[in-house]
């Protein structure tokens, strides 16, 4: 089935979809090798959420990400090498090393950040979209959440501010089907995510997150509803992550066939499928795949090789606190 | 951080009440810079509960005065993604005791964005809230919070005691790039004092000699600072000279100040409204003895709420915040007088 898009944009996407699920594989191998150390909560398996919903937006929009951040910032745009550098806890890393996995940011790219805390990217979301009703400029606001977010109270909060104000906000619901690891139908009656968004006078639609163009084409029409000032509008992505809550949770609550099925529906195999079809040699897919490798050692390499900040240094950054 | 202090003119200057001070801050930083807004709780049309922001709807519109629903947590991090949006956005919460429904917003979003982003994020965003005892209005809207956020790193705290220092710490903490509590007292609205015509500004973490003495420090703010300063008058009358010592901002505490004084007078009295437990005044006190003890005559006093919820009952209220007696019989034990 062709997609109707033009191989260098599907090229586009799947070298998005690609560089996140390698990025994730590398970092798990530099996490079991001692050199990643905390929480590292992986993106495999929900990378076309990310890709297609970035691909949407123009370079001035913002962003708000989740403790599962990694694919955001990549879909961002994000340079790999300040990646990992953060990653390993290096000066040269996007937060120096202070921030870690669950806390890049990269505002002038329009990331307002990761998240340590389940939900809080609502209201700053919520926010940075007031800003820019307020300046009048056209830009858009996309939230990412989880399943685990819509039930803290910041959630109907936000999605209520967002509504009364008519603000240039996509809540975008990455539905994993667990919140750690307690499935979403044992943490509300109406696991239909999308369905509470109808209560607050909010459009709301349901997509097959592990399909990158469907999210695309979604994230795409939310957006141009929003520079419309018929904003916010909910999007909720439906995906399984491919393994546990982070990288030492082996998931044992997740029922294998459910896995199984999911990863039938790979998102990166899915977006590779669609490359092919779209005419594009498979030597070609592997010669972006190999550079997409070769970026990656390099990044590996450069973070492997940048200082740390000095305790003195620390303190003279800290001075002001 | 902000510019030189200025100190107040007494021919350009006219008496106004607090609120009025802080009302022509909001309004001459709105005038000053299109980037700042306010969001609150009934602070348009209504002007506030306090009647802060009367008259700021009609000057400034529906675009820069924005009434909330009860949604502190919401909107306060939307005052936080605002600010790092490239705003300064002023959110009011109506009481002190409100800011705990966005702790999470406070604490671990806007005080510590720019520390986890390597220094690179900014939050210049106002928290204007106010706190206190003294109207009957029981446990959940009469507490002194400021021990709280002066315990995370991040946060700039400051507690007005007058109309001159409310107008310039609010116009400097609008000014800063760093989230700020701003912490008013409902006590002292409609106290009113000399305020200048002319602009200025009140730096953070330089405090005030609010009254000079020789023989006792009491370091005291907000709403004890008044309180204080009729102990001292009192005092003076028994021949007790106190040096009445405002720090005005918490955080960064002016300590440069408060060991000047206490290295002069070997005697201290600190004095605050909040609970004594785990409070300001504590860790002012440990400050001082690290720093001077060689100094100290005697042991360091303190003067605190008691250690329980504000009741209701008007009495009751009275006998849990700290009083001019309680204040003066502090210092009569500090300076071992009868």
């Amino acid at each position: 089935m062709l997609s109707g898009h033009p191989s260098g944009f599907l090229a586009g996407l799947y070298r998005t979809l690609y560089t996140i699920r390698h990025f994730e594989t590398e970092c798990i191998k530099l996490y079991r090798d001692g050199f990643i150390r905390g929480y590292f909560h992986p993106y495999l398996g929900e990378e076309a959420i990310a890709a297609g919903a970035c691909a949407a937006l123009r370079r001035t929009d913002f962003i708000t990400s989740t403790h599962r951040g990694h694919g955001h910032c990549i879909a961002r745009g994000a340079d790999l090498r300040s990646m990992v550098a953060e990653l390993l806890g290096r000066s040269t890393g996007y937060c120096q090393g202070l921030g870690g996995s669950m806390h890049i940011a990269d505002v002038a790219a329009g990331n307002l950040g990761a998240n340590g805390i389940v939900g809080a990217g609502l209201p700053i979301g919520v926010g940075s979209a007031l800003a820019s009703k307020l300046r009048g400029d056209d830009r858009v606001t996309v939230v990412f959440l989880s399943d685990g977010a819509v039930n803290n109270g910041v959630f109907c909060e936000s999605l209520n501010l967002a509504a009364t104000w008519s603000l240039p906000l996509v809540l975008l619901i990455e539905n994993n089907q667990y919140a750690v690891s307690t499935p979403v139908e044992q943490a509300t009656r109406e696991p239909e995510l999308y369905r509470r968004g109808g209560a607050f006078g909010v459009s709301s639609h349901q997509i097959d997150g592990n399909d990158v163009l469907a999210v695309y084409e979604k994230v795409k029409e939310a957006c141009g509803a929003c520079r419309e000032a018929a904003g916010p509008v909910l999007v909720e992505a439906k995906t399984y992550r491919h393994g546990g809550h982070h990288v030492n949770d082996p998931g044992a609550y997740m029922p294998k066939d459910r896995l199984d099925y999911y990863k039938s529906r790979d998102p990166v195999e899915r977006g590779r499928r669609i490359l092919l079809q779209s005419g594009v040699p498979e030597e070609d897919i592997r010669l972006l795949e190999s550079q997409i490798e070769r970026t990656m050692e390099e990044a590996i390499e450069f973070a492997k090789g940048s200082p740390e900040m000095s305790t003195e240094e620390f303190v003279k950054f800290v001075e002001a606190y | 951080m902000a510019q030189a202090v200025s100190t107040p003119s007494p021919t350009a200057a006219r008496t106004i009440l607090y609120r009025e001070a802080l009302n022509e801050a909001l309004r001459e930083e709105m005038q000053r810079d299109a980037s700042v807004f306010l969001m609150g709780e009934g602070i348009a049309e209504r002007g506030g509960s306090y009647k802060v922001t009367v008259g700021l709807l009609s000057e400034f519109g529906q675009s820069r005065v924005i009434d909330t629903p009860i949604s502190e947590a919401s909107f306060v991090g939307a005052g936080v993604g605002a600010a790092i949006a490239g705003m300064r956005p002023v959110v009011e919460i109506l009481f002190v005791d409100f800011t705990l429904l966005a702790m999470d917003q406070i604490c671990n979003q806007a005080a510590k964005f720019k520390f986890m982003t390597g220094g690179k994020g900014r939050v210049p965003l106002v928290i204007r809230t106010q706190g206190g005892a003294g109207n009957g209005l029981a446990a959940q809207h009469s507490q002194s919070l400021e021990a709280l956020f002066y315990h995370i790193p991040g946060l700039r705290v400051a507690v007005p005691s007058d109309p001159y220092d409310a107008k310039g710490l609010l116009k400097t903490a609008i000014r800063l790039d760093d989230p700020v509590v701003f912490i008013e007292h409902k006590s002292l609205y409609m106290t009113s004092g000399a305020v200048p015509r002319d602009e200025y500004l009140v730096e953070f973490g330089k405090g005030r000699i609010r009254r000079a003495g020789r023989h006792a420090t009491v370091i005291a703010w907000s709403n004890m600072i008044p309180r204080c300063l009729t102990a001292a008058d009192r005092l003076a009358g028994e021949g007790i000279e106190v040096e009445v010592v405002d720090p005005r901002t918490l955080v960064p505490l002016d300590l440069e100040l408060v060991l000047g004084s206490v290295r002069k007078t070997e005697h201290v009295v600190i004095v605050q409204e909040a609970v004594r437990r785990g409070g300001v005044a504590s860790d002012i006190a440990s400050r001082i003895q690290a720093e001077a003890f060689d100094f100290l005559d005697s042991p360091i006093e303190i003067v605190a709420g008691l250690d329980t919820p504000v009741p209701f009952n008007l009495n009751l209220e009275k006998a849990c915040v700290p009083q001019e007696e309680d204040v003066i019989r502090a210092v009569k034990r500090a300076v071992y007088a009868k």
